[in-house]
């Protein structure tokens, strides 16, 4: 623990922190474009200088100078002034002036920068360098001539995401940033190169001119395109959510979000459902809330009725609508629309255990169907991890390109019950062995096996948890916790033919087999769910109303709204008590709040933000065998798994030219 | 040097180069190469390798050779590693020529010392011959190219003309050099000064001459 004095501030620095870290510990701001916490230390924009006794009497790069013993460092000093001042002086000769119409302009690193510490006035009357644009795919909008070639968007894709695309061509003043022949980036955290970009080099293509920094609104909100519950932060104007961008929380997505999560924002204002339809003579007409009501109350179904709950919801309206089934005298409630059946007497056997940022402590991995790119695009990074510390990742089901090295172990189950040799004795010698069930792997009833898997190296030991369930719905876990779950799935609730059938922005389920129900659909997108339904009622997506949201390790994260839901469409929740009333039953809530106690007095867990425990993991079943084959992963393309994104323009772009390879020629310029 | 580019990748050039394979030659060089860098850490074989293939391209084409695109993705599969870094190393380094070259690569040093001796003349002395700068003469012959040092100002001014330099140039001398080359001739790499041998000074020493014989220890007239 080396002792330093920061300004005359004396300190001590972890082992091996730098001297930029031991300045910012002493509370002192170092400026700094190409350094980043959570990349390799470039040492290239030389904007960190600081002055440092013992060393030689000029300024030094703080990021890539190591804190040692006795140092002095003064980040105060006439020296470091200067030389601040001469390397922005340096970094902006080559930039433009055009931060009036520059989209970083506001929120821009080196706008801040040099007015902090930039000397106001430049020397330079040459011409400046000019460099051509870059394509980099439909998501990120490239003015190369802006770059000032930190290298963070080169060392994120080589080192987070372990997709090398991205390099720095040439050398000297003539270096550019591009990617391989201007192809397309083609990851799922590629757009995250837009927010580590200090300047207006890499900037958004869809937001592209459409608003300032200054003029947006900021809700914090959890991402429900897939079951991480990534942080994020809505940017709102008027009554339009404009962007989406990452929060820090390095439980659950560090820094990172991915593309969907980020760009199917411009899906919430297309194909809305803005006012309640019923279907009249087998098509779809638009009606008011009374009628649509008295459609409701004249089905009468009495306590036939089933709730079928969507991957977006909330756990507020996954409350109220099994408050609103229970009234009515039914306790037939679904979430797993596909017709998933696991067991869920236990939900530490569905959990994903060892924590999202606890995962990336595992020597060796087991993955049992799950394209965990699609699935969790966020945790893949944290997966790359464990291999670049030499960690093993193993694979069961159809090979797709892992970013790390990875074996996959053919796409029979049957490969659990008697693993190859290698793999065994990997496991043995794991000190912190880990297995990850993904949705195919559900979907197979690989889950008794897998738990035998974990009894057997003993995946549970001193403060260690290696089993874990990937889901990729936003409200399985929640709605696993509300009793979202029978035996059969959702084959009971076929059986049962339910004379009305709640559908809670259920897209993803088979209508075909309710055909004899009257469905009420209660969601936000004229998506498949819409098309099935009897009666629609137009009801608010994720950014429109405030919600509990529960991610795959059981997280409770509370999401605020942004903005208030377009026409006629309300909250869920006071959809929902609304029929209630057209029904003629009680739930027992008048107001938001009183629905969040009410859900926090039945489910105290939801009532608490942070990690839900779920207890001890079930012992196996004796016997337990895993067989079938995984033919294919749920999730076909990663661009358009739910309503929202397959109304979004760009999704389905990145869909068509990302995984389909349709072209879309760039016009002349 | 701000006017290098890369060769644009277009179906001709696919279809010249995709497929490029070592000769048997070059299979056994490239795989000393490999072998200097220890197991794990191939890719650092990227330049010898380049290099090779520019060498082996250049003996296919009667050039100084040169890496099209195609030849970069086929060095970047025998090292495993991402095309992006191999385009980065190629696009870095000017002895890797990027876009097609004459038989002979005339790199004219114009930095100062060798611009104090007169390269001036010998940039003008080149463009007399028909040699433009950054093109390739219409015989297929020549390649001119302004460089900045190349270390040998003792002996400016200088050319490079693909491996060999050629210093202590004048335009005659120059002219001499161009044309024994152009005749099929190797003529004398190095210094062209008559009765010199490398860099010693003109005319004998004229510091240090107690030293020419044998070791002296200056020390004592401090």
């Amino acid at each position: 623990m080396p002792k330093v004095t920061v300004d005359g501030i004396e300190l001590e620095v972890p082992q091996g922190a730098t001297v930029l870290q031991a300045c910012e510990l002493a509370g002192k701001e170092i400026p700094r474009f190409c350094y980043h916490e959570r990349l390799s230390i470039a040492g290239n924009c030389r904007m960190c200088l600081v002055e440092v006794a013992p060393g030689p009497p000029k300024p030094q790069a703080s990021c890539a100078l190591p804190a040692s013993e006795g140092q002095v460092i003064k980040t105060d000093s006439e020296m470091v002034k200067k030389a601040r001042e001469g390397v922005m002086e340096f970094l902006l000769i080559n930039h433009p002036l055009d931060c009036p119409i520059c989209d970083q302009g506001g929120e821009c690193d080196l706008q801040d920068q040099s007015m902090a510490y930039g000397r106001g006035a430049s020397r330079f009357h040459e011409a400046k360098r000019a460099v051509t644009e870059k394509y980099m795919g439909p998501l990120i909008k490239t003015t190369m001539t802006r770059c000032i070639q930190c290298t963070r968007c080169v060392r994120f894709s080589e080192e987070v995401a372990g997709v090398d695309e991205i390099g720095a061509l040439y050398r000297g003043e003539n270096m550019q940033i591009t990617t391989y022949l201007e192809q397309a980036a083609k990851h799922e955290l590629s757009a995250n190169v837009i927010d580590l970009c200090p300047v207006g080099a890499l900037t958004s293509g869809p937001y592209a001119f459409e608003a300032r920094p200054w003029e947006l609104k900021k809700t914090l909100s959890i991402d429900v395109s897939d079951a991480l519950g990534s942080n994020i932060r809505l940017d709102s104007r008027g009554r339009e959510v404009l962007r989406i961008l990452p929060r820090f929380n390095d439980d659950v997505n560090e820094e990172w979000l991915s593309d969907k999560g980020r760009y199917m924002v411009d899906g919430l204002t297309r194909r809305r459902l803005d006012r309640p339809w019923i279907r009249r003579d087998g098509k779809l007409e638009a009606a008011t809330w009374g009628e649509a009501f008295a459609a409701v109350a004249k089905i009468n179904p009495g306590k036939s009725v089933a709730v079928i709950a969507g991957d977006l919801v909330d756990c507020e309206t996954m409350f109220a609508a099994k408050t609103l089934a229970g009234a009515l005298g039914s306790t037939l409630i679904e979430g797993r629309q596909t017709g998933l059946d696991y067991d869920c007497s236990n939900l530490a056997a569905v959990n994903f255990n060892s924590g999202l940022a606890g995962i990336e402590d595992a020597d060796a991995v087991l993955v049992v169907g799950s394209h965990v790119r699609w699935e969790a695009a966020v945790l893949n990074p944290r997966l790359r991890k464990i291999a670049k510390r030499g960690g093993k990742v193993f694979l069961i089901g159809p090979e797709w390109e892992t970013t790390y090295p990875a074996t996959f172990l053919g796409t029979d189950l049957g490969v659990l019950n008697k693993l190859p040799k290698h793999v065994a004795d990997a496991f043995a010698k794991a000190e912190r062995p880990a297995l990850i069930i993904g949705g195919a792997g559900l979907g197979k009833g690989a889950l008794g096996a897998c738990l035998a898997f974990a009894d057997q190296f003993k995946l549970v030991r001193d403060g260690w948890n290696g089993f874990n369930a990937l889901h990729f719905s936003a409200a399985r876990m929640g709605g696993l916790m509300l009793g979202y779950a029978q035996k059969g799935g959702i084959a009971d609730l076929v059986a049962a033919k339910p004379k009305m059938v709640i559908s809670l922005g259920a897209d993803e389920a088979d209508y075909a087999k309710f055909a004899g129900s009257m469905i009420v659909y209660i969601g936000h997108h004229g998506d498949k769910g819409a098309h099935a339904a009897d009666v629609v009622l137009p009801a608010a997506a994720f950014s429109e109303k405030p919600g509990t949201y529960v991610n795959t390790e059981g997280r409770v994260q509370l999401a605020d709204k942004a903005v208030f839901a377009p026409g006629d469409a309300r909250e869920d929740w006071t959809i929902l008590r609304a029929m209630a009333d057209a029904l003629g039953v009680s739930v027992g809530f008048d107001s938001y709040d009183q629905l969040r106690a009410m859900m926090a007095a039945e489910v105290p867990a939801l009532g608490r933000e942070g990690l839900a425990d779920y207890g001890a993991l079930p012992k196996a079943a004796k016997g337990a065998k895993a067989s079938g084959e995984i033919a294919t992963y749920p999730i076909k393309d990663f661009y358009l798994t739910n309503a929202i994104a397959r109304a979004s323009a760009t999704m389905q772009r990145c869909s068509e030219e990302l995984l389909h390879g349709v072209s879309f020629a760039e016009a002349a310029e | 040097m701000a006017d290098r580019h890369l060769e644009p990748d277009t179906e001709e050039l696919r279809a010249r180069w995709s497929g490029f394979a070592w000769t048997k030659e070059s299979a056994a060089r490239a795989k000393q190469l490999i072998a200097h860098y220890p197991e794990g850490r191939q890719r650092s074989a990227v330049m010898g390798l380049l290099d090779l293939a520019q060498r082996q391209i250049g003996a296919e084409t009667n050039t100084q050779g040169w890496l099209p695109i195609p030849v970069m993705e086929f060095v970047a599969r025998e090292l495993d590693m991402p095309i992006i870094r191999v385009v980065e190393v190629a696009t870095f380094y000017t002895m890797y020529n990027i876009v097609p070259v004459g038989k002979f690569h005339v790199q004219v040093c114009g930095t100062t010392p060798c611009m104090l001796r007169g390269s001036d003349a010998i940039m003008d002395a080149c463009k007399k011959r028909g040699m433009h700068k950054g093109h390739t003469s219409s015989d297929g012959l020549w390649t001119l190219t302004e460089v900045e040092c190349m270390g040998n100002c003792a002996s400016a001014p200088m050319v490079q003309i693909n491996d060999d330099n050629y210093e202590d140039l004048t335009p005659e001398r120059l002219d001499a050099v161009l044309d024994a080359l152009a005749a099929g001739k190797a003529p004398k790499p190095g210094t062209q000064e008559p009765g010199r041998h490398t860099v010693e000074p003109l005319g004998g020493p004229t510091t240090l001459k107690a030293m020419v014989t044998s070791n002296f220890d200056y020390r004592k007239e401090w």
